[in-house]
Order: structure tokens, then sequence, then C-alpha cells
């Protein structure tokens, strides 16, 4: 079965000028990696790790210092246009879209654009319309709409032409929790229906939790983990926290089986636990904090992307 | 027949941004009223500023004012059409800032295509109006033996004119790949092109006839046209018949242009492609 | 205080020197559209029999170097920055400040434009020089022309405050700076020295403040008026700016009422 994107020693470096000195900088390097169709793909990193610019090799913008890619079998420099049709992506910081129309608009000229037929265009601008919850506002002006709204528009924008390869590039930033669960549900319904290949770039493990079954981690350009989520935790050894806060000023919450005590605020009014997510679950750590003492409220964090990479990078040392 | 309706049809993604953008503009009443006016003026005092010398002079560059007025009709009226429809490129850094030259890497459609097609300037249409009064108050004072041969050169010359100023907001496009803040850089060739395109050729310097004779062909768009449309004798340097040969200037320009794009996107790129 | 006003006129000054390379393409244009206005100029002069309104091939020269080296430090364009500052709020912050925000504005801007005097002023007064142009009879036109356009580039500073600070009443100041853009280059004699102008036009041209920010220092340090015109000239500026001054000053009050009105 070919694979949907496949790169060998891809590697692309930057001439920077510093003041009077030139520097080149690596921004990835080395980088091999298969993906198959159908896959649903994280790809994690630190700011500045490299990210945008493998994406950006992936789909033709920018030309690899050295190594190869295929993007669904062709050169994404030469075969630029030809790719176009078949991969679709979103750019979170930047808009596919047309700022001053109607996001109706938006999607009649991206239609026009991919040469999809009538018929096609209008069934698959109506499920998108419907599954998207798109309907109240197809009427209103890109630029009025909220970020959720436009994040929702971004995604059916980038799926209009049904492409085979689907980039999101950080598509839940600043999005409030229920939006972030259609769009992932969305997603994961999409995949199902269609088999189409998902890369998704974020620093929200929520979304590589809910979407992705498998993690490539990149850390100062080179590849640090490839691999399922499972496996990031036991390489990482990443806890989570539970944050509580109590009814009233209390000790310190320790002796908790599997978890350890991290801070405490307000005269333990407020306290935070981590707990190996191998070893036990929330559920269990809460029972026992219950238990010693009245909860009022509580959160559970996840480990953060930097956490996790620092974890990988210190533990392949 | 068919062939044409496929043209148009695929043609419709093209035509469909246009149209949003043209209706976009058009419906911001009061601003767009203001840019029209301030449009307006800039074209009128570019006219003034020639109109003032002929106070002082009745000849210059071996033209009359209204042999002028021809000249500087032609030209201006080529460049504010060009504007309208292309001069939006020479903005590149703004597409880039903004991403949307990346947005335009993933779209199955040509690059530059895309840039060109992206926007129009409809506010440029007060001073083609002033370039068009002018080119016509031209004709209308000369003496012209009108003709098959005097429209066709005129359509010719006009057409022609249109081409190469677009060429330059092209090329003015493709070498911000190049030049930080290098805004300026260009304005001197494609604003200062206008500028030279609007005077008789006669009067230029030697280095001005190498740049703005033959390099970027601006001689062509106004002033041979019109010495050849007047039946005027030419300085040395360059025959009437030249201005006929407006199209072969328009190929130039356009290639310079074309050739400057290639560099520009790989480096844009880094590398081959 | 005087202290804080000397720290803004440096920091517009050092801000200028990031920007190298568009200078260096402030000067390509600035030489291409001075060779255009020879070309045109002098065959005009010539044509008019070797002088016209006072210019001979020599002042006309002097007169186009001059103007395009000014170029860069006089402001013809009616942008600010402060247009830009009223248009997204932060002039509130502005207001909250001990400083007094149009001298403040002002001042950055001649520290800028001081500084713009060398990259594109003294390149082009070194081509005028080269391809030759007249230059003044009596040596003290050089302290009195200097005078001259220092008080020129405050006057143009200052009224293309006025257009920024339109921005408290119009929501969008754009169409208005392009319209003084246009005008103001075309009656700051940009393009065509204004004695050169129809008598009706040229009156229009005095009733305006532009002839002042460019014309009259050209024309002291060209040579084409002496000392004696000179100070009619510098007296005429002085009057200018007091006006115009005036005017940015009263409007800036109105502006901030008008701010604090509306709840900024």
């Amino acid at each position: 079965m070919s694979a949907i994107v496949e790169t060998d020693g891809l590697t692309r470096e930057f001439t920077v000028r510093d003041g009077l000195r030139r520097r080149r900088l690596t921004a990835v390097e080395d980088l091999t990696v298969r993906i198959s169709p159908g896959e649903a793909v994280g790809y994690i990193g630190a700011n500045g790790a490299g990210k945008s610019t493998t994406i950006k090799m992936l789909t033709g913008i920018l030309v690899p210092t050295t190594g190869t890619v295929t993007t669904c079998g062709l050169r994404p420099v030469k075969d630029r246009r030809r790719l176009a049709r078949q991969v679709g992506v979103v750019f979170g910081q930047r808009s596919q879209l047309w700022w001053d129309l109607p996001l109706r608009e938006s999607f009649r000229i991206l239609a026009a654009i991919h040469s999809l037929p009538a018929a096609v265009e209008r069934a698959r601008t109506d499920e998108l319309v419907e599954r998207l919850e798109m309907a109240e506002f197809l009427g209103t002006p890109v630029r009025q709409l909220s970020l959720g709204q436009r994040m929702r528009a971004e995604v059916a924008a980038a799926l209009l032409h049904a492409p085979r390869l689907v980039i999101l590039d950080e598509p839940t930033i600043g999005l409030d929790v229920l939006s972030k669960q259609r769009l992932r549900e969305f997603l994961v319904a999409e995949r199902r229906t269609r088999g189409t290949t998902l890369l998704l770039t974020t620093h929200d493990m929520g979304d590589v939790e809910r979407l992705c079954d498998r993690v490539l981690v990149i850390d100062h350009g080179r590849l640090a983990y490839d691999g399922d989520l499972a496996g990031l935790g036991r390489a990482t050894g990443a806890e989570r926290v539970l944050a509580v806060d109590l009814a009233g000023p209390s000790a310190d919450l320790t002796g908790i089986p599997a978890a350890r005590h991290l801070s405490s605020e307000a005269h333990g009014l407020r306290q935070r636990l981590a707990f190996d997510a191998e070893a036990t679950t929330a559920a269990r750590v809460f029972a026992a904090v219950a238990e010693r003492a009245e909860v009022l409220d509580f959160t559970v964090e996840e480990p953060d992307i930097e956490d996790v990479v620092r974890r990988i990078y210190a533990a392949r040392r | 027949m068919a062939e044409g309706f496929a043209l148009w049809a695929r043609l419709r993604p093209y035509r469909a941004v246009l149209a949003s953008r043209a209706r976009s503009q058009a419906s911001y009443r009061a601003n767009f009223a203001l840019d029209l006016v301030s449009s307006l003026l800039a074209a009128l005092v570019e006219l003034a500023e020639v109109w003032v010398l002929f106070h002082a002079v009745t000849r210059l560059g071996g033209l009359e004012f209204h042999q002028i007025l021809l000249v500087f009709g032609l030209a201006d009226l080529a460049f504010s059409l060009a504007d309208l429809a292309v001069g939006h490129c020479d903005n590149l850094p703004t597409y880039v800032r903004a991403g949307t030259l990346d947005v335009f890497y993933l779209r199955p459609q040509p690059l530059l295509l895309q840039l060109v097609t992206s926007d129009v300037t409809l506010r440029r249409l007060a001073r083609a109006a002033v370039g068009l009064v002018a080119l016509v108050a031209g004709l209308a004072t000369s003496d012209i033996s009108w003709g098959v041969g005097s429209v066709a050169l005129l359509v010719v010359a006009l057409t022609s004119g249109c081409a190469t100023f677009g060429a330059m907001f092209v090329w003015a496009g493709a070498c911000q790949f190049f030049l930080i803040d290098g805004a300026e850089m260009t304005n001197a060739f494609v604003y200062g092109g206008r500028y030279a395109a609007t005077q008789p050729a006669s009067v230029w310097s030697r280095p001005l006839k190498v740049v703005f004779g033959f390099f970027f062909p601006m001689a062509f768009t106004g002033f041979l046209p019109t010495l050849r449309l007047l039946d005027l004798p030419a300085p040395p340097w360059l025959p009437t018949w030249l201005g006929w040969c407006g199209p072969l200037a328009a190929l130039w320009a356009w290639a310079m242009a074309l050739l400057c794009w290639r560099w520009g996107v790989r480096h844009y790129r880094g590398g081959g492609g | 205080m005087t202290r804080v006003y000397w720290r803004l006129l440096m920091a517009g000054f050092r801000r200028q020197s990031a920007y190298r390379l568009a200078a260096l393409g402030g000067l390509v244009a600035n030489a291409t559209f001075g060779l255009l206005k020879v070309a045109v100029l002098f065959a005009t002069v010539r044509a008019a029999g070797g002088e016209v309104a006072g210019y001979d091939v020599g002042r006309i020269s002097a007169y186009i170097w001059l103007s395009q080296g000014l170029l860069g430090s006089v402001n013809l364009s009616g942008r600010t920055d402060i247009a830009e500052r009223i248009k997204d709020g932060h002039i509130a912050v502005d207001f909250l400040r001990p400083l007094d925000v149009q001298a403040a504005e002002v001042t950055a801007e001649v520290g800028r434009a001081l500084f713009a005097l060398i990259p594109r002023g003294i390149p082009m007064v070194v081509i005028g020089a080269v391809v030759g142009m007249a230059l003044p009879a009596s040596a003290v036109s050089y302290p009195l022309g200097a005078a001259s356009l220092l008080l020129g580039i405050v006057i143009s500073v200052a009224a293309a405050y006025l257009v920024g600070v339109a921005g408290f009443w119009l929501v969008e100041t754009r169409g208005l700076q392009i319209c003084y853009m246009v005008l103001s280059g075309f009656f700051a004699g940009l393009f065509v020295p204004i004695r050169l102008f129809p008598r009706w036009l040229g009156l229009v041209a005095q009733a305006t403040p532009f002839p002042s920010m460019l014309m009259y220092p050209v024309d002291i340090l060209s040579g084409r008026v002496g000392p004696g015109g000179a100070l009619a000239l510098l007296a005429a500026q002085l009057a200018w700016l007091v006006a115009v001054g005036g005017l940015g000053q009263a409007l800036t009050r109105a502006g901030r009422r008008r701010l604090e009105v509306q709840g900024g």
C-alpha cells in the first residue's frame, strides 16, 4: 500500500544574518517518517521545533535542503498544483477564507477553484454545513465570525474537495472546551466515513489523546519519538496532575498511593497532586482525597507538551 | 463557441474572486468616493504639472501642448488601467506577512495567476478617466489623418501599453521577494516609469534613454506611437516605425517580469523549483 | 523636561539608521526622479531661451537636486505615526503621560527627518555638484538656508500632524492623507517651481503653508533669492509655523476632550 507521506532524511537549513555574521540554522534534520493512508498522526513539539517547516515541505511551500519527501505519491515542489487537489490544510494563523465576504461566498469560490461540479459542490457544502452546524452564520462576513465559528469554517474549507490528506496546524488553539470537542468529533467521524489521513500539529495533549493513534515528537528539528500514545506515556513517565479546592484549610495530602503531593496554597485550601497515569487513575486519587477532606472542586491537568518533550529529550540522552 | 464556453468556465474561480473584491470595494461607499476623489486629484495634478510648463514655452522636446496631451493621455490611460488590474502586485510583502502567499501555494492554480487575480483597485478608474480625457483632447486638437491605420495604431499602442505597465507591477512584486523594505527601489522604476512615459523621450539624457527607452520600454507606450500617429520627425536614435512596436516592448517587459518572478519564487522556497 | 524631548529626538534619529536598505532604495528613487526632472526642466529652460522666471540651467539644476535631497526629510506625504495611534486607540495612553502629545510627536519626527538628511540629502547634493548646479552668491545664504531648512521641516511635520489629528473625528484618514500628499507635493513646488505657475495658481499656492516647506529653503540655498529676500522668506516661515502649530495644539486639545467624552 503506497504511503500518503514518505520522507527520507528530510533536512531544511536556513541562513540567518546575525549582525555581520551569517549562521546556518537547522530547522528540520534528517526526518524519516512514513504515514500510511487512514492514519491519524499527532505531530507535537515545542514552539520553533520544526513543525511548521515540516508541513511547508510536505505541501511544497519550501524546498528541502537535502533528503526527499513524497506526499500522496507526488513531489510537493514539482507537482504542487496536482498535490493541492489531494491535500487540505488548515493553518491556525492564516485564513483560507475571504475576509469581507459572507461565508457561503468563500465556499462557492473554493468550489470553483477546485473545479467541483455543481452537484458535488451542493452535496458536499450541505453535508459540511450540517455536520459542523454552520447554517446560522453562513451569511455572515468571515471577519465577523467568532474564533470557534471561524475554525469550523476553515476545516470545512479544507475538506470541501474531499482530500485524501488533511493537515491541521494548531486547529483548536484558542477554542473553548465545547468547540474543541465538536471539532474533534467531526474529525473522527470524517476519518471513519472517508478514510481521510489526518496529520495534526498541536500543543494540546487533549487533541492528541482523542484524535490520534500515532504520535511524532519533534525536538530541535529531530524526530524524538515515533509510536503510539501509550508508548509515549511510558517513554516519558509523564504524570497527570489533580488540583483540588478543599472546603477548609487542611494539612498537605501526603501518603496517597501512587500520587505525590506537589504544592499547597492558602493554608492547604488548594492543593496539587501528581500521579502516574499508568499506575492509577484520577478517579482513585480523587476518592483517596475525598476520604481525607471535603472537596469543593477539582481539575485534572494534562501534562503539557513542553514537559513531555523535555522528558523525551532527557530520556534519549 | 464550445471552446470559448469551456474557457469561460475555467476562469470561474478567478472571476469569482475578482467580482467579490470589486463588490467589496464599492460597498464602502463613503470611503470609495473619497478614494475616487483623491485618485482624480492625483491625476489632475500630474496633468497640471505638464500644463504649467507650457505657460513658459510653446514647444517641449519638439512637441506642442496638444501633442504632449496625446503622449500623456496614451501613457497615463494605459498605466491607470494596468494599475487597476494588477497594481496590487507590487504589494507582495503584505501578502507574505499575512500568510496569503502560503495559502496560494495550497491551491491548484498557478501562483502568479492567483496573485494577479486576487484583487482589483477600482479607485484607479478616476485616474483612467483623466487619462482618457487627455487622450481625447489630444486627438481632437491634433491634425490626424484618420483611417484604419491610425485607429489600429491607437488600439495597438493602448493595449500593449497596458501590458507593459502590467509587467512593471509584476516585476516590482517579484523583486520584493529579494528586497526587504525594497518598495522604494521598485517604485523608482514603476512610478518613475509612469512619469517618464508621459514625457517626450527626446528630452532624455543618455542614462535615461537606456533605462526607460529600452530596459523598461516606457517610450513605447506614449511617445513613439504619438510620433507615428502625427507623422512627426523622431530623434535620431528612435526611428518612427518603432511606434508600432508596442507589442514587442510588452513581450520584452513580460519576459523580464516572469523571469524575475521565477527567481523570486525560487528564493522564497529556498532552492530550485 | 527638555531632556525628555532630547531623548525623543535622538530616538527618532536612531530609528532611521536601522532602515539601511530602504535608504538605498530611496536613493535610487530620488536619483531617478531627479534625472527625469532634469530632462524635462532643462528642456523647458532651453526652449524658453535659457532662462525662465529667474531660473537658468544652473539654478534649475540646484532646485532639482536640492529638492530631491530634501524629500526624505520634509514630510510631504501626510503620513504620521500619530494617525495610527489614534486609530488603534493607543493615543489614550499618550494623553496620560506628562508630555505634550503634539510636541512629542513633532520632536520625534523632526529627529527622524534630520537624520534622514545624511543618507538621503547629502548624496543628492553630491550628484548635483557633480552634474553642475548654481550656488548662492553670498556666504550668509548658507546659515540662512540651514535655518530655513529646519523651519521647513518642522512646518511640514506640524502640518502632517494636522492630517493625523483629523483621525479624532474621521474614522478613516487615508483618503484625506492621499489628497494631502497630492496637493502638498504640487504646491510645495516639488515637480515644478512655484515661480513657473501662472499668476493665479501661484497666489493659491502662497495661501498654503506648502511652499514654506520646500520651495523657500531651496530658493535660498540655490541662490535664487539673496540674503534680503531670504530674511523675508524666513519671516513668512515663522508665521506659518506659529499658525500651523497653534492649530495643531487646538485640535489636539479638542480631540482629547472628544476622547474623554466618548470614553476613549
